[in-house]
């Protein structure tokens, strides 16, 4: 249509489009729901006469009822993603609203579109919450918890979760009972059990909101696990309180023994929750072990075992979320170890996708089932609520920072105290909670809109202007730093250091015990659940391995070495040279015949073309398969790192003879055929040079073994017998194409391989 | 003669204090630690470090008691190592492992960074010569997979030749293909460990508290 897209530019249009289609979807749903006969055919046949007289086949018929919970659902989180995605094509606006706070909107909108249709529309079921929308999310939270700053921080959060939350659901809800027991406001008939279920619900920080938001402030480690870890870990002491209260208000009186259960209860809730967590994460850890012949379903076991111990913990009472975080940080160092490396990736990307999925559909229900529900408006009762939860919050916060400074090292300062108290959001949890309220509660109503606004408060006023503060009163940010080999190597050099100082003062502290459980976990626990010899892998190779498996992905795909700077240093730039060098035009000849051979192979990728090569033989791409020649390409560009620093070893040539000609070159080659180096050196042959043909040349590609650790599954350096073999092979190939005195000098010049 | 010895090492002690930024009831407990160690002796000898079972399944542990010994750590500008230490001595050791203040300045902040740091770097500078050479940091990383068996041993040179070209990249950018490396330099240390916050890693929790029923035992 070149009139609509001269007509509106870019963006523009493609906003109308997706508006466009959300009207069509939301019309078409609301007509077709309308109960639909199977013989309502486009073509005519007639209605009245339905018994016994024949119909005309219907070529062309509408069942909606057969398909419709399917085709809603999908229309739904359809709907939900074209939202996600029209956000980013306007950048103003992404860069200034967070998105939790447009999807709100955007589900306010369209929750009013349905009323004006005259429909009902759909209220955020809490079952389907819990159930289906919140495991994703914090699935991916709990698998992806940056472990370190988690366990040196955890007596923190565990303080501000539990006390911080105990102490804002009493705080909130005594003064909230005070507030009724005012003539003036017309709720004398709350009374302190309601007000404690009520305070309770609302006083947990939300770990959804808490992530939408501080996901794209990038705030420095600390705050952000604190905050974070704070909102995961008070599931438990959320569920405990408000079924407590639940009970209570029920029942309507409080005794002692009650109050001790509850404590009883907190225990067993949240070690229960942990407990099963464990135990499915082991059990997950234990069956990757096994998936070695069956790597296609090796994310599904992460997936299905972590929901399994979700449910297994829910059907108890007992913490999901914290079932759900202990499964996936007890699995993940094991089960890495074991599956592949697609299959980590898949993992990594699904649950990305789904945790992205759930977020934006909360949101968005969130935003309609404001419209929808039932309403109770209180003016004082709610705005009492808001006003409460900002001060006990930060009430909280300052209370609790001051005791805890005192046993911490790395003190939290008042800039941190303030982000971690602005920081705590409410969200779809309290609103679920709410609902799930019986309808005995007579104050339902009211507490839910009090709910709503709170959220509606926290997600838009402090999401919004979280990020201006932040860069207002300069909070220290994350470190956007790659990984670097140095720091890793730091990292577990300190670990020792401190453990060995803490060993000299005399004392048992954080790093003996650190210690102790590595040692634990590497001779019992590894060796059943990590297959192979991998378990006895330390981290630091594992690190290593995977940034060169990173950087070998990434030559793959671009073509050339990745380096943040451009930087010519190489290999051969730090090996201490024992031998007087070659000259430099030599060198550079050398390097010259290496890097053509690279980039023969260069040619067969989708990368830039050198034009000396542009010709090349079609024949040769049917004989051998891309990923055969990738896998080649990797291990040469790895080589000519390897055969340079073994060149400048080998190739001892006296000082006086200067002259570069190519046939002297070769002559001088092969009369030094006796190599010298300190290393162990792979003996050379010098056959008699046929004249080499293409298909020569692929067959010795098709013999070059593949490198072990560059394949998914890493298996450890088994590989250095065959990487000589490999270097033998090479060599031997480079010198037999030096050595062939070719036919014609001139040709090789240009293109020293062309006949290899 | 107790009085007037206790008198004497609580002055000490007080100057020790302000010179090494511990407080009195660390340097107490540290010197109950010291006397256990040397077994009542005026001074520490490496044979008495290396008897320590904790350290045993320690792989840096023949550098951390190299550590103690060595004397540029000891604030004297010379290379050498010494052979016995006096509790002076090693509370300067030990006070690289003070954690940073809450309320530092910027300056004060850096010169602590700079204090662990050379440390750090004195640990891998065995030959004194004020850079880190590639064998040296092979070594290191060799020592540091040195309980990992076969495997660790291996990889480790590759490792620290990694993290060489690493350090070779981002402190001297474009090298012409005939420059040599010579090793890092205090400077590139520093550099390549710009963003490691070493000062609040770096810290061992010295107690307040009487450590000597918490002993973990020699």
């Amino acid at each position: 249509m070149p009139a609509f897209s001269c007509a509106f530019p870019g963006y523009r249009r493609d906003l109308l489009v997706i508006v466009f289609v959300v009207f069509v979807g939301i019309g078409l749903h609301v007509e077709a729901s309308a109960p639909a006969y199977p013989s309502h055919g486009t073509e005519g046949s007639h209605l009245t006469n339905i018994t016994n007289t024949k119909k005309t086949f219907p070529v062309l018929a509408v069942n909606y009822q057969h398909v419709r919970k399917p085709f809603e659902i999908a229309l739904w989180i359809l709907l939900a993603l074209l939202m996600k995605l029209g956000f980013h094509l306007i950048p103003r606006l992404s860069g200034v609203v967070p998105e939790s706070c447009l999807l709100i909107v955007v589900g306010l909108l369209v929750g009013g579109l349905i009323k004006v249709i005259g429909e009902e529309p759909p209220v955020l079921d809490s079952q389907l919450f819990f159930l289906c929308l919140l495991p994703p999310i914090i699935l991916d939270a709990g698998y992806f918890l940056p472990i370190r700053p988690f366990t040196e921080n955890v007596g923190t959060i565990l303080v501000f979760a539990v006390i911080g939350t105990l102490w804002n659901a009493f705080f909130m809800g005594g003064l909230l009972y005070a507030l009724c027991q005012i003539e003036s406001v017309g709720l004398s008939g709350v009374d302190l059990l309601a007000c404690l279920l009520f305070g309770s619900i609302v006083s947990a920080v939300d770990p959804v909101a808490v992530l939408a938001v501080f996901e794209e402030i990038h705030i420095n480690e600390l705050v952000h696990i604190l905050v974070f870890g704070e909102s995961l870990l008070n599931d438990a002491v959320t569920v405990v309180l408000y079924n407590l209260f639940d009970e209570f208000s029920k029942v309507g009186t409080v005794t002692i023994l009650d109050v001790f259960l509850g404590v009883v209860c907190f225990f067993v809730v949240s070690l229960g929750g942990i407990l099963v967590g464990a135990i499915y994460g082991f059990l997950a850890a234990f069956t990757s072990r096994f998936t070695s012949h069956t790597r296609v379903i090796e994310p599904l076991f992460v997936f299905l075992y972590s929901y399994m111990a979700y449910l297994s913990s829910e059907m108890f009472h007992l913490s999901g979320i914290m079932a759900l975080i202990a499964c996936g940080v007890v699995m993940r160092p094991y089960v890495e170890a074991n599956i592949s490396h697609k299959s980590y990736t898949t993992t990594k990307y699904f649950l990305k996708m789904w945790s992205s999925v759930s977020e934006t559909l909360i949101f968005i229900f969130l935003g309609v089932s404001t419209v929808a529900g039932p309403h109770a408006w209180n003016w004082t009762f709610v705005i009492t609520t808001v006003i409460l939860c900002l001060v006990s919050r930060v009430l909280g916060v300052i209370g609790l920072t001051f005791i805890i400074n005192k046993f911490r090292i790395v003190k939290l300062t008042k800039k941190d105290q303030f982000i971690v108290a602005y920081g705590g959001l409410r969200g779809a949890i309290a609103f679920s909670l709410g609902y799930l309220l019986s309808n005995s509660h007579k104050m339902r109503n009211l507490f839910l809109t009090a709910i709503i606004t709170v959220i509606f408060f926290t997600v838009f006023v402090q999401g919004m202007t979280i990020r201006p503060l932040v860069e207002l009163l300069a909070v220290k940010k994350k470190k956007e730093s790659k990984p670097s080999i140095n720091e890793e190597i730091h990292t577990e050099f300190l670990d020792h250091l401190l453990t060995g100082v803490e060993g000299v003062c005399g004392h048992y502290g954080h790093y003996h015990w650190k210690e102790k459980l590595n040692r634990f976990n590497k001779t019992y626990v590894k060796r059943w659940l990590i297959a192979g010899e991998n378990f006895k892998e330390p981290e630091l190779i594992a690190f290593y391995r995977k940034m060169e498996l990173k950087q070998a992905i990434m030559m793959v795909e671009s073509g050339q070495l990745p380096s943040a700077l451009p930087s010519t240093v190489s290999m051969q730039n730090i090996q201490p040279r024992v031998i007087p060098r070659v000259s430099k035009k030599q060198e550079e000849e050398i390097r010259r015949i290496l890097r053509s051979n690279l980039q023969n192979n260069k040619q067969k990728m989708r990368s830039r073309s050198y034009s000396r090569h542009t010709l090349f033989d079609a024949d040769e791409e049917d004989n051998v398969s891309e990923v055969r020649l990738r896998k080649t390409k990797m291990e040469m560009e790895r080589r000519v790192s390897v055969m340079e620093r073994r060149m400048s070893h080998y190739l001892t040539v006296p000082a006086n003879r200067e002259s570069p000609r190519p046939g002297v070159r070769r002559v001088r080659f092969e009369s030094d055929n006796q190599v010298f180096s300190a290393d162990s050196v792979p003996t050379v042959h010098f056959e008699q040079p046929s004249p080499p043909s293409t298909p020569d040349a692929v067959s010795l590609e098709e013999e070059v073994p593949k490198r072990p650790s560059l394949k998914a599954d890493i298996e450890g350096p088994r590989g250095n017998a065959s990487d000589n073999h490999q270097e033998e092979l090479d060599y031997q190939r480079l010198a037999r194409c030096l050595s062939d005195p070719g036919p014609n000098k001139d040709k090789e010049e240009d293109n020293p391989f062309m006949s290899c | 003669m107790g009085a007037s010895q206790s008198a004497r090492t609580e002055h000490e002690f007080q100057d020790l204090a302000d010179r090494t930024g511990f407080s009195l009831e660390q340097i107490g407990n540290l010197n109950k630690r010291f006397r256990q160690l040397s077994k009542n002796e005026e001074t520490l000898s490496r044979q008495d470090l290396a008897s320590i079972s904790a350290l045993d399944n320690n792989p840096l542990r023949a550098q951390i008691i190299n550590a103690f010994f060595d004397k540029r750590n000891l604030r004297q500008n010379e290379a050498g190592t010494v052979q016995v230490i006096g509790f002076e001595e090693f509370l300067m050791v030990m006070s690289h492992f003070r954690p940073a203040a809450m309320h530092i300045t910027e300056e004060e902040r850096e010169k602590l960074r700079r204090e662990k740091l050379r440390f750090l770097f004195n640990m891998h500078d065995t030959d004194s010569d004020g850079t880190i050479t590639l064998e040296e940091y092979r070594r290191a990383v060799e020592e540091l997979l040195s309980k990992a068996g076969t495997i660790g041993q291996e990889t480790a040179k590759a490792i620290a030749d990694a993290a060489m070209l690493e350090v070779a990249s981002t402190t001297r950018g474009k090298m012409e293909p005939d420059e040599f490396y010579e090793g890092i330099t205090f400077e590139n240390f520093l550099q390549i460990l710009k963003t490691f916050d070493i000062e609040t890693r770096m810290h061992v929790r010295f107690l307040n508290m009487d450590t000597a029923t918490m002993r973990c035992g020699k």
